[in-house]
């Protein structure tokens, strides 16, 4: 097993790597400079900022500095932000994406996984089809209409949950609901999924044949099993709920990562574009990572190789 | 087994609901909380004489020497003041700032400012003459590389300091003759100098704090950061969490203090207009940086108190490309000027209240009513096209608006191009580029037709002319006229009529010519709070806080 996590481990270095190199290239390609704006930038005081940012310098030396200094965790300036540095944005961002991510996940899990289970005992029934519509229509949703709709509807219309900012628990209340419904459904369907194949099996047929009652078949024999697609897809959810939480950050007026990511792209603020980059690919491989061993760890039919 | 399958669906479905219930209860509590005494925030804000302001976006620094936008400015007026200080309606007359007077002599070249005894900084010091020095040595620094630096560029060899052609700072013409007289020598007359000196580019930075956190050249210097920060306006910051508020408070050693009636300034970064809204109609704001330019016509109706339509001094408009065929034809450019309603295009279109533009120079100047030289007149704009060739349009070059990815941009290309389609006969396309993307673009004279815009600096036509002399950064037109570039080099160094006079001819060539399609004049559309009092429109959007307040 520790052969396969170390061996998993340094495949991920090498995706982090190359996806570092790949994003240098895009970023170096892109047209558009982080100093140009509406009003032309006199090309004498233009020098002087790019001499400033080390963007005088030949292409693979920026690359290399740029390169080194990110292994020692230092990602360089804002291009943009004058006085911030990327890496305290992100540990200014980052502790509220995963709060806003975790709370999301919760409310993801709390009602996506009862909602399958329950759809699968009671398949082909209202309480099946009724909830699978509605995760249906849930995943189908996009978050920048459904957020919109909740605030207009708990916000403005019934005046009972706070529409903008970042401030306490009630704040989280909308936001977290956006961004978890659309993970519930998924999950609905994943459990709904996995909960039926084990139904199905030949021991679930024997075990009820012996009479074993059927919460039992349910709550002990079938519910690790069916879990395992859930469990799955529970890596790229959390990385995909963090990253990916942009809109509804932005509905919300939340001061998380999702904005910087994509407000460094409009800028074209080369060191933040690479510094989030390289946060959300190691995320992500962290988490299917961690995925990975978790749904060895439940499956036996499946061995660390 | 089919009873038990039944008694268990029920024990989930009761364990299911169960947790549902608790969820929602859970919600209920939290939400309950939430709206406490049922007050909303900006009632509760309103009595504690706390001011909450849509700010747009998030600002990129708060040190006026490195900042180039206006979300930034509004902040930084309540945290900095200048020689002179905003006037409450008025964005041309002067009003005492940290100068408490000042003379000039005949020719408006050289000034002479009386700073006041009680001008002091956040951490008690006195603002000197000196710190002036400092501040106006330090954004012309060539390592700086500050992009306001030109704004200087009317004191003497400021131009020449800031390229890096003198290195002697003494040479430059602004001396303290002592801590509380300063000195300016400019390159020639300039009367409207006084209202250049509000544009943050001129405001003081503490020279101490400022070598304390990094020097007076490093852009990185830390002393604009919320714990260093040391300003000298009406307001102090007092906190700063990024993307979420910048919190300010009335500052107590301000020389004018009594007269500030809010005890404290919150901003709000709200990038997305909608959410602007919403934030509004929930509560939360007293004052939007915007509104969504197709809720204007839904807002005149249900909120009419709120919503303000206030003059600005912009002029929009489309470049030509007049270094590409047919644009090269000044007759092509004036027909494709007179094929356009603009009355028609505002008042359907973007239905903000803007003035239909008759000359570049936007109105709203009180020495300086606009031209009336750009009129719609379909007849002759179809005679010129046909002198040039293109008789009904036929034969016209295939070309394109070139506009940044904005739906409002795109609704007026689409008016303007089904305008020069039903009257001219000709067939333009319109295509979209990302902001950055249509800057290089349009900088490179890589376009036909470009939108674009352009918002005063200072209350003065010169801030519009000069962009369009030859060899201007912000021409992008491809367009030289050399009479215009003398007239205009001219009127730099003259009396302010004469100067006038000679803004005037040169637009009238201008309009001649016709690099630019002019199409509105700006305006600035918000919603404000009704109980918000002495917040007048200001031509340049200037926020002169300490007139405001809860009536």
């Amino acid at each position: 097993m520790l052969k396969f996590i170390a061996l998993r481990f340094l495949q991920g270095i090498l995706v982090l790597l190359a996806i570092y190199a790949l994003t240098f290239v895009l970023v170096a390609m892109t047209p558009g400079s982080p100093f140009s704006g509406e009003r032309a930038i006199r090309p004498e005081v233009l020098a002087q900022i790019e001499a400033y940012y080390g963007y005088d310098k030949p292409f693979f030396e920026r690359f290399w500095t740029s390169l080194s200094n990110a292994v020692q965790g230092e990602f360089g300036p804002s291009a943009v932000y004058a006085n911030r540095s990327v890496t305290e944005i992100i540990s200014e961002s980052f502790p509220v994406s995963i709060q806003l991510g975790l709370v999301s996940l919760m409310v993801a899990l709390l009602i996506g996984i009862p909602t399958g289970i329950l759809a699968a005992v009671k398949r082909n029934s209202t309480l099946d089809y009724v909830p699978m519509s509605v995760a249906m229509i849930g995943i189908c949703l996009p978050t920048f209409v459904l957020g919109p709709l909740l605030a207009l509807v708990f916000g403005l219309m019934l005046g009972i949950l706070p529409v903008s900012g970042w401030y306490g628990p009630t704040y989280m209340v909308l936001p977290a609901a956006t961004l978890g419904l659309y993970y519930a459904a998924y999950f609905a369907r994943l459990t709904r999924g996995g909960m039926l194949e084990m139904l199905n099996q030949d021991f679930v047929r024997t075990a009820r044949a012996k009479g074993v009652a059927e919460s039992t078949i349910v709550w002990k024999h079938c519910l690790k099993g069916g879990l395992i697609p859930a469990i799955t897809f529970l890596g790229p959810a959390v990385a995909g709920i963090i990253a990916g939480s942009f809109v509804v950050e932005t509905i919300f007026q939340i001061p998380g990562l999702g904005q910087w990511f994509v407000r460094g792209a409009l800028n074209r603020d080369d060191f933040l574009i690479l510094g989030l980059t390289v946060l959300f690919a190691a995320l992500i491989v962290l988490m299917n990572l961690v995925a990975d061993i978790v749904h060895v760890a439940l499956n036996p039919r499946l061995k660390y190789e | 087994m089919d009873s038990g399958n039944r008694s268990n669906a029920a024990d989930i479905r009761a364990a299911f609901s169960k947790t549902l219930r608790m969820f929602w209860i859970g919600l209920l509590g939290i939400a309950m909380v939430a709206c406490g005494g049922g007050d909303r925030r900006v009632d509760v804000a309103a009595k504690e004489g706390i001011l909450l302001i849509g700010n747009g976006a998030e600002p990129m620094s708060l040190d006026p020497h490195l900042v180039t936008g206006v979300p930034e400015n509004r902040i930084i007026s309540a945290l900095m003041e200048g020689l002179i200080a905003y006037h409450p309606t008025d964005a041309g007359e002067p009003e005492p700032g940290v100068a408490e007077s000042w003379e000039h002599n005949e020719d408006f070249s050289t000034w002479r400012f009386k700073l006041r005894d009680t001008a002091r900084w956040t951490n008690g010091e006195p603002v000197t003459a000196g710190d002036f020095v400092y501040s106006w040595e330090r954004i012309l620094s060539p390592a700086l590389g500050s992009q306001y630096a030109e704004m200087l560029y009317v004191i003497e060899n400021a131009q020449a300091f800031n390229e890096g052609k003198i290195d002697d700072f003494d040479q430059v013409g602004v001396k303290a003759i002592d801590d509380r007289t300063l000195e300016v020598k400019l390159t020639g007359s300039t009367p409207h100098f006084l209202s250049m000196l509000k544009h943050y580019s001129f405001f003081p930075v503490n020279p101490r704090v400022v070598e304390q956190f990094g020097g007076m050249t490093e852009r990185q210097n830390r002393w604009s950061t919320v714990e260093n920060y040391v300003g000298n306006g009406p307001f102090t910051l007092k906190e700063w969490v990024t993307n979420q508020i910048i919190r300010t408070e009335k500052n107590p050693q301000y020389w004018d203090a009594d007269r500030v009636k809010l005890n404290q300034i919150h901003f709000f970064p709200i990038e997305n207009v909608n959410s602007e809204e919403t934030a509004f109609r929930a509560g939360r704001l007293h004052v939007t940086s915007t509104v969504s330019p197709d809720r204007i016509p839904s807002f005149r109706k249900t909120m009419p108190e709120q919503l303000r339509i206030d003059p600005y001094l912009g002029s929009y408009f489309f470049r030509l490309n007049v270094t590409r065929k047919p644009f090269d034809d000044p007759r092509v450019r004036e027909a494709l000027n007179l094929a356009v309603d603009r009355q028609l295009l505002v008042d359907r279109v973007t239905q903000g209240g803007q003035a239909p533009a008759t000359g570049f120079t936007p109105n709203g100047l009180d020495d300086y009513p606009p031209l009336d030289r750009v009129r719609f007149n379909p007849e002759r704009a179809r005679q010129l096209l046909a002198e040039a060739g293109y008789p009904g349009g036929r034969g016209f070059p295939k070309s394109e608006i070139l506009i940044n990815t904005s739906e409002a941009h795109r609704k007026v290309a689409e008016a303007i191009q089904a305008m020069w389609r039903q009257n001219l006969g000709i067939d333009v396309g319109i295509y979209n580029q990302e902001w950055k993307v249509y800057l290089d673009s349009q900088s490179n004279l890589d376009y036909d037709i470009s939108r674009a815009g352009w918002i005063g600096d200072y209350p003065h036509a010169m801030t519009f002319l000069e962009i369009f002399t030859t060899g201007n950064g912000n021409n992008d037109t491809g367009w030289s006229n050399s009479t215009y570039d003398s007239l205009i080099q001219e009127a730099q160094a003259s009396d302010p009529e004469k100067r006038l006079q000679l803004l005037r001819q040169a637009e009238t060539i201008l309009l001649e010519e016709l690099p630019v399609v002019p199409i509105y004049w700006y305006t600035r559309t918000y919603l404000l709070d009704e109980r918000v009092e002495g917040w007048h429109p200001t031509l340049l959007d200037n926020r002169p806080y300490k007139y405001v307040s809860f009536g």
